[in-house]
């Protein structure tokens, strides 16, 4: 019986969604594990804090060669004996615990969504509309953590950290090339996200939904109608199409909570709702609601917001 | 070239969401049942436009279903696919359903496997990546952007803070995301031709049984919403952070 955690840490810090992961699978063992991770991330002890004993990074792989990193996974699950293998339930994740799941017949957990009961592992289905409670009955299981599930662990711990040095094969994904966007805090990641639609009438009408984010230490979203007319960037799409979310605070303004666009949000802990129209659907989903107009709230919730900064 | 698109049937976006036996299994009645859209958006019009710009190839759907999944398998036959693959067995595990695929799939020469970046009534998202290892090949998850020349795939995705471009030799698989087409509406010539092109229905074969959903539960109700007056906007700031202690 032995876990073993495998993230993602590639980037400037440590991602949130990995430190979660490590928590959770040292939370799931009852002790510290072992963490496999690739690329070229310094500062890895620290992943001790969360719950690593030990990292295992596998440095010539650099990009999300999923081939390569299943036979990493593979081969440290079989060294440790592991039993369950504990992944993020990003894109690294998506691309990698299937592969490890179906080499090694095991059962897969899909974007758990907190510590299991039993041998039950909760997950979200029909775009948080229900939930499914999976059961995996092989000898070893996969599980992959969606982000924001559970609160990272903070100890002294520091963790010893190894090169993988085993043979991974050659890549056969080659990255051509990054085109940056955005610098702000990455929406999957975001706790508190500060969303804007069509009511806003034109991008040239953003600075105070950037502000409010921005005072809050959010990120900024947007609804599907406001990327297709390239207001702002695809990546901010939240919704059925573009990204799924479930931060602690979602603020929608001007959006009028299209089913499409609830089934990427409607995960959010508390959702806050501003519309001038009574009758949108999005208040029925809400916790906070504000019937009136966007342009005069706004300058309202940022005066509010600066006043609790000040405060605290 | 040889593409294979995976293919889900799922209830409609706006079904009533129930379930039957003990919670057990979604309640199907009286829900019209489409094509998961994912699949036909992304995955399957982006596998014909490169049919097309090539001007030569096949594009195979393979759908894991009973044969009520038919009328769905005959529309993507509709909006052009050149033939399809139906596994007789019900869906029961991301794991079951791309064993299928693979066996179906194996031997078969396919350059390009395609799926959806998921369904939309399990939303699991790895069926792909799955078949991807059990056929061998490399694999792009949540694609916007594909493209082909000769044996390589040029492939982009949204990667957090920006976009990344990936170089692959074929074969690939990969699963499709926002950008990569747009929906196609079939045509009376299409529907017409769908109804003569193969549909082979291929037995199942044995599969890992490693578990699956035991239970489905409907989430709480959601208390009555908290409304503000807009002249206190600001009291939703405080409220956020005093009350609901999310800010």
């Amino acid at each position: 019986m032995s876990t073993i955690v495998f993230i993602d840490t590639r980037g400037e810090k440590l991602p949130k969604a990995a430190q979660e992961a490590v928590t959770y699978a040292s939370k799931l063992a009852g002790g510290p594990v072992t963490a496999i991770t690739f690329g070229d991330a310094q500062g890895l002890e620290a992943l001790g804090a969360s719950g690593a004993k030990k990292v295992v990074v596998a440095r010539s792989v650099k990009a999300l060669d999923s081939q390569q990193l299943t036979k990493l996974v593979c081969d440290v699950a079989a060294a440790e004996g592991a039993t369950t293998i504990v992944c993020v339930h990003d894109a690294t994740g998506k691309a990698v615990a299937p592969r490890v799941a179906a080499r090694l017949k095991a059962g897969l957990v899909a974007g758990a969504t907190g510590m299991p009961e039993g041998n039950r592992f909760r997950r979200n289905v029909f775009s948080g509309k229900a939930f499914a409670y999976v059961e995996v009955s092989s000898a070893v299981k996969v599980v992959s953590l969606s982000p924001n599930s559970i609160p990272i662990a903070k100890t002294e711990n520091s963790a010893s950290v190894e090169d993988f040095s085993g043979d991974l094969g050659t890549a056969r994904i080659t990255v051509k090339e990054l085109r940056k966007a955005g610098t702000g805090v990455p929406l999957a990641e975001a706790e508190i996200v500060v969303s804007a639609g069509r009511g806003m009438k034109g991008p040239e009408h953003w600075a105070p939904v950037e502000e409010l984010a921005q005072l809050l230490g959010g990120a900024t979203a947007c609804s599907r109608p406001v990327a297709d007319m390239h207001w702002r960037p695809h990546h901010e799409h939240v919704g059925q199409t573009g990204v799924a979310i479930r931060p602690n605070c979602y603020i929608a303004i001007g959006i009028s909570g299209a089913i499409q666009h609830l089934a990427g949000v409607n995960q959010s802990k508390v959702i806050a709702v501003i519309n001038k129209d009574p009758e949108a659907p999005f208040f029925k989903a809400a916790d906070y609601g504000i019937v009136g107009d966007a342009f005069e709230i706004l300058p309202k919730l940022i005066e509010a917001a600066k006043k609790l900064n000040a405060e605290r | 070239m040889k593409i294979l698109v995976l293919l889900s049937q799922v209830p409609d976006t706006t079904a009533r969401i129930a379930f039957t036996n003990g919670d057990t299994q979604y309640d199907g009645n009286g829900v019209t049942f489409i094509m998961n859209p994912y699949d036909e958006w992304y995955a399957l019009v982006r596998a014909l436009e490169l049919k097309e710009a090539k001007g030569s190839g096949t594009v195979t759907t393979i759908t894991v279903g009973g044969s009520d999944t038919e009328a769905t398998i005959r529309k993507g036959l509709a909006i052009g696919a050149d033939e399809a693959v139906r596994i007789d067995a019900q869906p029961t595990d991301a794991l079951q359903v791309a064993e299928l695929i693979a066996a179906y799939a194996k031997d078969k020469g396919f350059d390009l496997v395609m799926a959806g970046k998921e369904t939309i009534d399990h939303n699991g998202g790895v069926v792909g990546a799955m078949v991807a290892e059990l056929l061998d090949m490399p694999y792009v998850p949540l694609a916007s952007k594909l493209d082909v020349r000769g044996d390589t795939a040029t492939v982009e995705r949204d990667v957090p803070g920006g976009v990344e471009v990936v170089e692959v030799k074929l074969p690939l698989a990969l699963s499709a995301a926002k950008g990569m087409a747009e929906q196609r509406i079939p045509n009376m010539r299409g529907i017409m031709a769908a109804r003569t092109k193969p549909l082979q229905v291929v037995a199942a074969t044995p599969v890992t049984n490693a578990g699956g959903t035991a239970k489905f539960e409907l989430p709480p109700a959601k208390g009555a919403v908290k409304m503000i007056l807009a002249e206190e906007a600001g009291k939703l700031i405080e409220l956020l952070h005093s009350e609901a202690k999310v800010i």
